[in-house]
């Protein structure tokens, strides 16, 4: 049967804290309410108030509650209600939760799984739409996921609540209502893994979040011209799957990385970094991004959807890659 | 006050002298020999650190100050891990990847500081938190200066731990600067403790150099947190002898001033009243003082001999690999 992403999530965290009693979930408004997203709805039945429960508006403190009871030996879940209110408590996961594994030399460990909403399309305007993977993809002794599918939201979730360290797990808004068959049991997804998405021999895409979809789509456009386009999802932004990026890359001879970050210092800086490192001599033409504007999300559908890289940009920008097969 | 005998009053005075010696021999060294972690001592301050841990368990969990050397050795760090520490050897703490002042080892309760000052508040409100998820009764005692206070951190930490009637006790070490900066300058209230009222939960004001006062409020407090009644706020008037840091360009409080508070010195006090009181006589004292001095020379020897980490090690544990004990 298939489940939304959404539902996905909600059942997973539901199956693992029925199978672990360490694991609970904490929030904003995410007990009764079941969160402003809908995503821990129906929790707070079943498990009470002692496994999932509201915190106060403080950002830093519910972090730092998340670290000190993974240290005690808890499993928490804890729910920032947008990944752009992360950077208020980005003190805590920049100088706590990612540092205490190094600054015990290795006998402490911060098992806490950080989920966030976060991205463009529901014209929630320039505080609630950002995507902030690569900010924490730069801090060493935290682990940074990106699940696309229904599917990879489940295995994520359980790779990530089992995983000693941090994980921050990022969901975006409009993949929300995606379905797909999600496997029972204990389905994980390995972090540090990417999917091939679509296999193709003249180009990779390397994708993440809602530009996997959009990858897909321009994928689609192409082989209408000839083109078969290979289109990488990453699941796992930190630490990057470099193995499955520099196999396909070197199979395709072209590169071309879409996420909906930022392009300046996107994690699409990091890879085309590290083709470049170590793939150089395949490539048949230059490493192309296709990204958002260096500019805040901006509110209006208009202007939204102009800041938002469409698959469109992706199929042009590919056929300027093979160019000469277009000339 | 009940439960506390001789051998507990002469604990203290030793946990105190061993928190003096140690910070005395590390500031001397500096002067002559840079140490790689700079001095920030709390000399002056003994009595704070040793008045809260007397009654306090193995698995109580401490969360000091960079100020709150004694804590660290009180709660069972060892001196030689501590000037090791400080010396950035192999044999300190995370073999040389941490400084002294901010170390942990969950072997024996101190949860590790961070580098931004009160920043481990909300690590605090973890460790309770996960004392009560768990129905245990350990508690989380977490260490602050006045400069401190005023971050938002202390704020949101002492709301969360009071509405969710958390089982931590916030030690305010006041005393008086926050590096440079006189209280009077940077708080408009006299008494941090008051602060407390409007968190809706306790806040007492205690005589920071008096270890016996210390002792009773913690003491107290305790009771509260295991009980499941919530915080306490204790705040503790004191003053440090020393400048900020060993690196004080310079101390702008007033030369009299610090002569008054060194009148007030929580060693001499307790010594004073063990003597007073004839629970103790010279020799005794003085016997735990050359034990002390022992101690702190043989730490020093320890950590001049220790080798430096190998640097191979730098980029080693920044990740936790699974395990299942934890």
């Amino acid at each position: 049967m298939k489940i939304t992403l959404r539902e996905a999530v909600r059942q997973t965290l539901a199956e693992e804290m029925r199978r672990d009693s360490r694991v609970f979930v904490l929030g904003e408004d995410v007990a009764a309410y079941g969160g402003t997203l809908q995503v821990t709805a129906g929790l707070f039945d079943e498990f009470g108030p002692d496994r999932v429960f509201d915190t106060p508006l403080s950002e830093v403190v519910i972090t730092g509650a998340a670290i000190g009871s993974a240290m005690m030996g808890m499993r928490p879940v804890l729910e920032i209600m947008f990944a752009d209110f992360i950077p208020l408590a980005f003190d805590q996961i920049l100088n706590n939760a990612a540092k205490m594994c190094y600054a015990y030399d290795g006998e402490m460990s911060v098992p806490m799984v950080l989920r966030a909403p976060f991205g463009g399309g529901m014209r929630s305007g320039m505080h609630h739409c950002q995507n902030l993977e690569a900010m924490f993809a730069h801090v060493p002794g935290i682990k940074v996921v990106m699940p696309t599918t229904p599917e990879d939201a489940k295995g994520l979730l359980l790779a990530a609540i089992r995983d000693p360290n941090p994980v921050i797990y990022l969901e975006h808004k409009m993949l929300y209502g995606a379905r797909g068959e999600v496997p029972d049991g204990d389905h994980v997804t390995p972090i540090g893994k990417a999917a091939i998405r679509r296999e193709g021999r003249d180009l990779t895409i390397v994708a993440c979040g809602a530009l996997v979809g959009k990858a897909l789509q321009a994928a689609k456009e192409l082989e209408k011209t000839g083109v078969e386009a290979e289109v990488v999802d990453l699941r796992t932004i930190s630490p990057l799957d470099k193995d499955t990026i520099l196999d396909s890359v070197i199979k395709t001879s072209r590169l071309l990385v879409a996420h909906e970050a930022c392009k300046t210092g996107g994690i699409g800086a990091e890879i085309a970094a590290i083709v470049a490192e170590h793939a150089i001599d395949a490539l048949d033409a230059p490493i192309e991004r296709v990204a958002a504007p260096d500019c805040p999300v901006p509110f209006s559908a208009s202007l939204e959807d102009a800041f938002l890289p469409q698959p469109a940009q992706i199929v042009a920008q590919a056929k300027r890659m093979l160019g000469r097969r277009f000339a | 006050m009940e439960h506390l005998d001789t051998r507990d009053l002469l604990k203290l005075y030793e946990w105190m002298l061993l928190s003096r010696i140690t910070e005395e021999r590390m500031t001397d060294y500096h002067k002559h020999t840079p140490l790689p972690e700079l001095p920030h001592a709390g000399i002056g301050q003994e009595a704070i650190a040793a008045g809260t841990v007397l009654d306090l368990r193995i698995d109580d969990q401490i969360l000091p100050s960079l100020r709150t050397r004694g804590a660290f050795i009180f709660k069972g760090i060892s001196s030689r891990t501590m000037m090791a520490g400080a010396f950035a050897k192999v044999t300190g703490a995370a073999r040389g990847k941490n400084t002294s002042h901010h170390m942990g080892d969950p072997k024996v309760g101190v949860v590790a500081g961070s580098g931004v000052v009160a920043a481990h508040l909300p690590i605090a409100v973890g460790v309770a938190l996960a004392a009560k998820l768990q129905k245990k009764d350990y508690v989380a005692v977490a260490y602050f200066g006045d400069g401190g206070s005023n971050r938002g951190d202390v704020h949101e930490s002492m709301n969360m731990a009071a509405v969710m009637k958390l089982g931590v006790v916030f030690v305010c070490e006041n005393n008086g600067y926050s590096i440079s900066t006189p209280l009077d300058v940077h708080c408009a209230v006299r008494d941090i403790a008051v602060r407390a009222q409007g968190y809706g939960m306790p806040g007492v004001v205690v005589d920071g150099n008096d270890v016996l006062a210390v002792l009773a409020a913690a003491r107290e407090a305790y009771a509260r947190a295991r009980a499941g009644e919530g915080p306490t706020l204790i705040e503790c008037k004191t003053y440090r002898w020393l400048g900020h840091s060993e690196r004080d360009p310079r101390d702008l409080r007033p030369a009299e001033e610090i002569a008054a508070w060194r009148e007030k010195c929580p060693i001499k006090r307790l010594r004073d009243h063990l003597l007073s009181n004839g629970l103790a006589d010279e020799a005794t004292l003085d016997d735990i003082r050359a034990g002390v001095a022992a101690e702190v020379d043989d730490a020093i020897v320890f950590a001049e001999q220790s080798p430096l980490p190998p640097p191979e090690e730098a980029a080693l544990h920044v990740y936790a690999e699974p395990r299942t004990d934890r």
